[in-house]
């Protein structure tokens, strides 16, 4: 029998070194490349969208378009009309084109969300903090404001408060933005928690440290891996909710074109089978599984902690 | 300590619902003039105006209208719906419009739940104790599809499918309120058929979820290792410590519906409770939304009491200390 | 007459691929008779838990078996087919695992755990399986057998539910027991009566056992035989009396030594006491502290009562105790973080704020705490440097090449190479980090550094290379210690003083020699005589005297009136014990017993 290799005692930087672990690597499985993919094609189609679009959004396409040679109609129906070389996804109720509104409606339904979801988590984050941080007062004073917002439904939240201020750009990103702002401070003030009471922040307070250094210092860089999985939960939920208003008529107002709002103007369509509404709702729901698919994969690499968050 | 445990929830769910209608309240009612500006429309002058606010008690302290409404909704009285959700309806008791829609609206949630929970803790259970086969994943993708997309992407392409291409169901569900038997069972089949598919996908992941925590715990190990049959390791030994977690799922996920109704009257123009609230919201009739508003969230809120009290109860540290 | 179990050639994978390359184990031999006890040691990480857990066929989540036999009886058991190993496991070999709290079900009763195994082999009807078991409870010493079985896994104590787990082992009456660690999640004086207890019902009931354990004195109590394990081989294997006596590897030689405190250090240098030294380098006195959270009596939870301590500059305070008995708590006072109740923290006579926002950036300077997990302690996104970088310039203003070479000198003094100033702890060892961990306090240049259990995380080796280090700066710095730890042995070979803490009250206090021979209180008698020695007759040694029989099954109880001790205590005297505070006697300049019994009687009650 061979003595061990690396045995213990010889010097002791050696000794304590025999079982160095390699830093894991966050590894994208085919599902969450493919979703990369998907969300890189809609980043790009938000900024040159409108550039690259066959027609303008509020152009109706002229009769003369559909006309077919051989059939004699020379007023061919513009509104509904299948998919074609005119127009590659069709029209809509209106006969504009399906693919030109849906580029268009690309900026609008990102943007705002995104907005939303950005300004939902500066709010979120920052009061999750202070509330982790500030003390029991300041702490159970947020958190019960919070378990309020959270008691109610977010849809019904947002009917209420869009009965009362009507529906417009501002009024929609302030009321998502704090709807979701408080699931972030759950989560925010969770994670803070936790690190608050970790020995490295104890060791940062014996040593003197100020509140604000250890925020910046030891709670920030702990949050942001774990966060940054929820931030893309979170934008899913809130493009679901922008285009639900939307699509009940409460969210972004015509002639704006958005994706939710676009479902609802071809629903009228829907029983004489044409795609017009499923096109926008398709395009949607390839964002938001790519989106998830990406968000499932980061999760996988830190222990899935937010797997189960659901609010 | 269990009736400690279940009075404290109690106490904490009449807090939230008051807390709730002071939010609704704030949220409608904390522009004095809007209702009466909306009444009177163009036609509004300045006399009119401060008439009309005098009669609904307008110029009343917000706080002190806050106290006649919550004492109405107690006793009842929902109030009158003041600027009328379409023509003629102006000044219909909000009970009378709501009774039959909520009717309606309890028929549908009701058919999906008792649908969706046998379906989908059965899915669930059998993706966790099959976790890793090509079943489990197939249930996995398929339902993390399900719960990113849009409801109305589910019901527009059912309706696409079911009813447009096949032709075995109407497209829309109207419901007069006098169908019976057949008549209604094909109009709620679609509306309910959308629901189904999106509750059940929450509550699969999740019931998949909470079982393979269990799962992963010593004691599980201990169970294998003590060579129990896997059917027993999963009903008896996990399925008791995630009864608390599921139904917890179980519950929020009906309370979800909410959102998932309110979408899917719409589609299918069901004349339920939650369609009545978006015409509402639309015609700004504000008396009207906070009566809906104030009982989905009261629903809601009654679900996750129910939900928290059956974790109580499936916790034995709760029913037998030390 | 072939084996009870053969293991040959056993080769075990991880599946995770190109992370962890090299085998879990590789190609492992071994053979154990029938009723004959064989103990696998090694460290974390060498393998014996997954050696193990073959004998049943189970290989953890994540790990695979590649090669070689394991047989059982001569069944092949790595072959069979799924339900023949769910025929063998529980029947014929049963595990024990090493927290029984995890290993219990929360949801359901004892009883039907223990039982479950039997009766769905269909061993036994329900009725002779719940006699079966109340019959283990009463061998295995467990209070009211009868009725036990009714209770769910959080009613009764963590000592009993270790037992109890032998109870679901050994129900079936299985030919091999593999127990992973049974003890090492007890404290000392409960380990002695589990130890007791498992030791006479395996001889009982003629099983074999797979002993795995990293603790080469409570092996010799238990096993027949041993094998050592090092990184998935077996390095030595032989009797327990050639293995303690004429080890043959340098591996086994070195965890001997890293077990048996060497003599001289043991009883600390004798000119620990010079009399000049008047001003102490921190002095605490009357302490009182706790915790918010109210007891039922509506009171608040004190955790420490009335503390006095004193440490000379330039020494080192052992704090010895059990979990829960406010070790941890009093290195959390005097730093600060949590403000006392009452009493004061003196640092070189200068009396401290209770709370660390009030103190002065140089008193905090002056005293460093070193936590017990550096896992935590460490935050895992900041580079070595950065860890060691911030207090040098928090306190000193350093910055640049002056920062950057006493960086250099810190990891030197830990004796850790210069190039770890770019690592994350996430890449270093567990002993690597407490260096780290120890290097960060190093940095203040501290009068004072407080240790809170700093090697009660690392293997034995790993841990006694950490006290040689200590005993190093502590030469080479002058600084003193506040040495906290649950572990006798560690805290006699390092400490010049020890204060012994129970349920929050010192009860004994003196130079390390003096509190480490007789007179004894009666709880430091209990201590001293759980620490398992490297004898194979300890065991019996050791249970034949009271005072470790009395305190069995008597949980820790946090007092107001009369003496924590009593009710554990052999020597209590009813009617005093438990109403009034028991007197301090001082039998020396610094040394004092706090007891009701006088200094003659606690003399003549000794023992060796």
């Amino acid at each position: 029998m061979s003595p061990p290799v690396d045995s213990p005692s010889d010097i002791s930087h050696s000794q304590d070194g025999s079982r160095e672990r390699p830093i894991r690597r966050l590894r994208f499985s085919t599902a969450g490349k493919t979703g990369i993919a998907v969300i890189l094609f809609w980043s790009a189609m938000v900024l040159v969208g409108p550039w690259i679009a066959p027609y303008h959004e509020a152009e109706f396409l002229d009769e003369a378009l559909f006309i077919v040679p051989g059939l004699d109609d020379p007023y061919p129906a513009t509104d509904f009309q299948p998919p074609g070389a005119v127009a590659w996804l069709g029209t809509d109720y209106l006969g504009r084109d399906t693919l030109s509104r849906l580029l268009y409606g690309a900026r609008t339904t990102i943007g705002i969300s995104l907005i939303a979801t950005l300004l939902a988590y500066l709010i979120g984050i920052t009061l999750g903090i202070a509330a982790a941080a500030g003390g029991r007062v300041l702490d159970s004073s947020l958190s019960r404001l919070n378990d309020a917002v959270l008691s109610m439904p977010t849809i019904m939240l947002g009917l209420v408060v869009i009965s009362a201020y009507g529906s417009s750009l501002p009024v929609l990103i302030a009321l998502t933005s704090v709807i979701y702002a408080s699931s972030v401070f759950r989560i925010a003030r969770a994670f803070g928690l936790d690190i608050m009471v970790s020995d490295f922040v104890d060791a940062a307070r014996v040593r003197g440290e100020g509140l604000g250094w250890i925020i910046r210092h030891e709670v920030l860089p702990g949050m942001i891996l774990p966060m940054a999985s929820d931030f893309g939960l979170r934008f899913v939920y809130i493009i679901l909710f922008l285009s639900g208003l939307s699509f009940l008529g409460l969210g972004v107002q015509p002639p704006q074109s958005d994706w939710g709002g676009m479902v609802r103007e071809n629903l009228a369509g829907l029983p004489y089978g044409a795609i017009a509404p499923l096109v926008p709702a398709l395009a949607i729901a390839t964002l938001t599984v790519a989106i998830n698919l990406v968000v499932d994969d980061i999760s996988a690499h830190h222990g899935g902690k937010l797997a189960g968050e659901i609010i | 300590m269990l009736i400690r445990a279940v009075l404290h929830r109690i106490a904490t769910g009449l807090v939230t619902l008051v807390v709730v209608s002071v939010l609704i309240f704030l949220g409608t009612s904390v522009l004095p003039g809007d209702v009466a500006s909306i009444i009177l429309g163009q036609m509004a002058t300045p006399e009119s105006l401060a008439a009309l606010r005098s009669t609904l008690g307008l110029d009343q302290p917000a706080y002190l209208r806050y106290f006649m409404w919550l004492g109405d909704l107690l006793s009842g009285d929902l109030g009158i719906s003041k600027a009328g959700s379409g023509a003629g309806t102006g000044g219909t008791p909000i009970s009378e419009m709501i009774a039959p829609r909520l009717a309606n609206t309890v028929h549908l949630a009701g058919a999906v739940a008792l649908i969706a929970v046998p379906l989908s803790l059965g899915l669930g259970l059998a993706a966790a104790a099959r976790a890793g086969t090509r079943l489990d994943r197939s249930i996995t993708l398929t339902t993390l599809g399900l719960v990113s997309v849009p409801e109305f992407l589910v019901a527009t392409a059912l309706v696409l499918v079911v009813a447009v291409y096949l032709g075995w169901l109407p497209a829309t569900a109207y419901v007069s309120g006098t169908e019976t038997g057949t008549a209604l069972l094909k109009a709620l089949a679609l509306p309910t058929l959308t629901l189904v598919v999106v509750a059940s996908s929450q509550i699969i992941r999740m019931t998949r979820a909470s079982v393979l925590n269990v799962m992963s715990s010593p004691y599980i190990e201990m169970a294998v290792l003590k060579g129990l049959p896997r059917r027993r390791i999963v009903l008896r030994h996990a399925l008791p410590n995630a009864v608390g977690p599921i139904v917890n799922v179980i519950a929020l996920n009906l309370a979800y519906l909410v959102s998932g109704v309110v979408i899917v009257e719409t589609i299918f123009a069901y004349p339920g409770l939650a369609k009545l609230m978006v015409d509402a919201v639309q015609t700004r009739d504000l008396p009207l939304v906070q009566a809906c508003a104030m009982i989905f969230c009261s629903a809601y809120i009654v679900l996750v009491f129910i939900a928290d009290l059956a974790s109580i109860l499936s916790n034995p540290r709760l029913r037998y200390p030390r | 007459m072939a084996a009870l179990l053969e293991i040959e050639k056993l080769v075990v994978n991880a599946t995770g691929g190109a992370d962890y390359p090299a085998p879990v184990i590789q190609g492992v031999s071994l053979q154990l008779e029938a009723g004959e006890v064989l103990a696998l040691i090694g460290e974390s990480g060498s393998g014996k838990t997954t050696l193990a857990l073959s004998a049943l066929g189970y290989a953890k989540p994540g790990l695979e078996f590649r090669a070689g036999e394991v047989r059982l009886n001569g069944d092949d058991i790595l072959a069979m087919a799924p339900d023949e190993k769910r025929s063998l496991r529980g029947q014929r070999v049963a595990y024990l695992a090493q927290s029984a709290a995890a290993a219990f079900n929360p949801a359901l009763r004892i009883g039907a755990q223990v039982t479950e195994a039997s009766v769905l082999h269909g061993q036994l009807s329900q009725a002779e399986a719940d006699r079966r078991a109340a019959d283990l409870y009463r061998a295995l010493g467990l209070p009211d057998p009868d009725h036990l079985g009714r209770r769910y896994p959080h009613q009764v104590s963590g000592g009993q539910l270790q037992r109890l787990m032998a109870a679901m082992a050994l129900c079936t009456r299985p030919d091999l027991l593999v127990l992973d660690e049974p003890t090492t999640a007890l404290d000392v004086t409960t380990q002695i009566e589990v130890l007791k207890a498992f030791k006479d019902v395996i001889r009982q009931e003629g099983a074999a056992a797979l002993y795995v354990t990293h603790d080469l004195s409570v092996v010799a109590q238990i096993a027949d035989r041993i094998a050592v394990l090092y990184a998935g081989e077996i390095k030595e294997y032989g009797s327990v009396d050639e293995i303690l006596h004429r080890p043959k590897h340098r591996y086994t030689r070195q965890l001997i030594d890293a077990v048996r405190p060497p003599p001289d250090t043991a009883l600390g240098p004798l000119e620990a006491k010079d009399a000049e030294q008047d001003v102490p380098a921190l002095e605490v006195t009357n302490l009182t502290a706790g915790y918010g959270r109210k007891q039922a009596s509506g009171q608040l939870l004190k955790v420490l009562r009335d503390v006095h301590i004193r440490v000379e500059r330039g020494h080192t305070l052992g704090v010895i105790g059990e979990s829960g008995c406010g070790k941890s708590t009093l290195a959390r006072v005097i730093s600060g973080l949590l403000p006392a109740m009452q009493g004061e923290v003196r640092l070189k006579d200068e009396p401290l704020e209770p709370s660390l926002r009030q103190r002065e950036r140089r008193q905090l300077q002056e005293i460093q705490f070193v936590f017990q997990m550096a896992d935590n302690a460490l935050n895992p996104h900041q580079r070595v440097d950065q860890l060691l970088g911030r207090p040098l310039e928090f306190y000193f203003g350093l910055s640049g090449d002056a920062k950057k070479q006493r960086i250099a000198e810190l990891l030197h003094m830990v004796e850790l190479p210069p190039e770890f100033s770019g690592r994350y702890p996430e890449e270093l060892s567990g002993g690597q980090k407490q260096r780290i961990n120890l290097a960060r306090a190093l940095a203040a240049s501290p009068e004072i550094l407080l240790c809170d259990e700093v090697i009660s995380a690392l293997d034995t080796i790993i841990g006694a290379s950490i006290i040689r280090l200590l005993k190093r700066l502590r030469q080479q710095t002058g600084v003193a210690f506040v040495f906290i730890s649950h572990d006798l042995s560690a805290v006699a070979s390092f400490a010049d003083d020890i204060a012994v803490l129970y349920a929050g009250q010192v009860v004994e206090q003196g130079p390390a020699r003096r509190v480490l021979a007789p007179p004894y209180h009666p709880y430091t008698r209990l201590l001293i005589a759980s620490v398992p020695e490297l004898d194979s007759s300890w065991l019996e040694r050791t249970l034949a005297l009271r005072e470790t029989r009395a305190s069995i099954d008597q949980a820790v109880e946090i007092t107001d009136r009369g003496c924590p001790f009593y009710r554990r205590c052999p020597v209590a005297i009813a009617g005093t014990c438990d109403r009034e505070t028991p007197p301090s006697h001082t039998l020396d300049q610094g040394y004092t017993i706090v007891c009701h019994r006088s200094e003659a009687e606690l003399r003549r009650g000794s023992f060796s």
